[in-house]
């Protein structure tokens, strides 16, 4: 499973890709939904490390148009909730990640995601 | 025997033959996780906060069961599709990647809160390709980990050097990386029950001790004075102590009945990713210190 918490946070790791290497953008992808138990406390912790443009973006592309487009200061239980949805209950199973730098394309097959590079774009 | 860094490739060592093995073996069971806590245990999150978290060469998921039993968030990184395959189908939790640990990670500045990783990185100092360096691969594995670590945090890797040039070669490469900490070492005087644990720090942070065992190889980062690891070896000693303590009430419920309370408790709390209750909750492998 990849799921957008994870996502949000996985940049291209081909060498020298520094430039647009981040977010990967999904293409045809098979989406799951798993329902899970929210915990606040550990998305509030977390909400710092999230890039939220990135996020927003993401969850549209795979049609979850539930966040704001800013990152709201004080949350409602809703919002929250609606947050815990798109980080942890979205999980992408199949289909592809695709670096808008480089092109790399990170295909992914039975919820993983195949993150190996060939030789010639492995960074020193 | 030949150890199996010696025989193949990871990804063709664990094939689908093997990594059924390994997985069914339950003396393997028992041991990873039993490593498995002990890492747990040296990584020092804070207390009942659930942590985003990367177990590095996760396999078929014995390490990350534990994280799972723990209620804590994990992705897992493995070069073989084989033992991946199996990890899924025991339905662990966390979020799995094909990767090879080698050509480093891409995860964004401070994104854990911490790494653990059971018996992998030796593997790392095998060049299983003309183009591989096993210097080069440990120094890119532990540069961009540090990077994905957030300070402070610790990443606590259990592994099985075939020398002493292996562990040379490994914490030189971690601390090039910007890693301070050291080397952990259980029961060094048994030859079976002898455990090493390297133990890498980003921040400033004490060094915890082996258990059963004065010795210790500090590999500190910038100079820290003698003194100064005395005190630090003190202080985990008395934090050990007072654990040891509170760990005492929790004994009297053990096994089955106080993984369920644990969870029931974790559920109350709405704590994350509480695994559902299986035929796997607290079979016999889990051991506690
Ligand atoms: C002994 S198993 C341990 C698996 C798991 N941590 C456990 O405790 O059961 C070692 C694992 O390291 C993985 N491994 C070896 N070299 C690797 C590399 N370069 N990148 C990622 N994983 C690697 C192997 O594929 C194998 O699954
Ligand atoms: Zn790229």
């Amino acid at each position: 499973m990849v799921r957008l918490i994870t996502h949000n946070m996985l940049a291209c790791h081909v060498k020298n890709c520094t430039k647009d290497n981040f977010p990967l953008v999904f293409s045809e992808v098979e989406l799951v939904i798993r329902e899970s138990e929210a915990n606040y406390d550990f998305l509030r912790r977390f909400m710092p490390k999230l890039d939220w443009p990135a996020l927003v973006d993401t969850a549209r592309s795979l049609g979850d148009e539930t966040l704001p487009d800013d990152q709201p200061e004080e949350w409602t239980d809703e919002q929250l909730q609606a947050l815990h949805h798109v980080l942890m209950e979205m999980h992408v199973e199949e289909g592809n990640m695709t670096c808008r730098g480089c092109g790399h394309v990170y295909p992914i097959s039975n919820g993983i995601p195949n993150m190996l590079l060939a030789e010639h774009e492995v960074g020193r | 025997m030949s150890r199996p860094e010696e025989i193949a490739p990871p990804e063709v060592f664990y094939g689908d033959t093997e990594a059924t093995k390994y997985t069914q073996n339950t003396r393997i069971q028992s041991i990873q996780a039993q490593m498995t806590a002990r890492a747990l245990e040296l990584l020092a999150l804070p207390e009942d906060e659930v942590a985003f978290l990367l177990d590095i060469g996760c396999g078929s998921g014995l390490s990350g069961e534990m994280l799972d039993e723990e209620g804590h968030i994990w992705v897992g990184c493995d070069i073989a599709p084989s033992m991946l395959e199996v990890a899924l189908e025991r339905e662990v939790e966390g979020d799995l990647f094909l990767h090879d640990i080698g050509q480093g990670f891409g995860f964004r500045p401070g994104t854990f809160d911490g790494a653990i990783s059971i018996s992998v990185i030796q593997w790392l100092l095998n060049a299983d390709a003309t183009s591989h360096s096993p210097t080069q691969r440990l120094t890119r594995f532990f540069t961009t980990l540090h990077a994905s670590l957030r300070n402070p945090s610790r990443a606590v890797f259990q592994f099985y050097p075939s020398s002493d040039d292996q562990v040379h070669m490994i914490t030189s490469a971690a601390q090039r990386a910007g890693f301070g900490g050291g080397l952990v070492v259980d029961y060094p005087n048994s030859r079976k029950a002898r455990k090493m644990y390297l133990v890498l720090m980003v921040g400033s942070q004490e060094v915890p001790k082996g258990l059963d065992g004065e010795e210790m190889a500090v590999q500190g980062k910038n100079g820290v004075g003698a003194e100064r690891k005395k005190e630090e070896v003190r202080n985990e000693r008395r934090r050990r102590k007072e654990e040891g303590k509170s760990r005492k009430g929790k004994k009297e419920t053990t096994g089955k009945e106080w993984v369920m309370k644990k969870k029931e408790l974790y559920r109350v709390r709405g704590k994350e990713g509480v695994p559902r209750d299986s035929r796997y909750t607290a079979r016999k492998r889990r051991v506690q210190f």
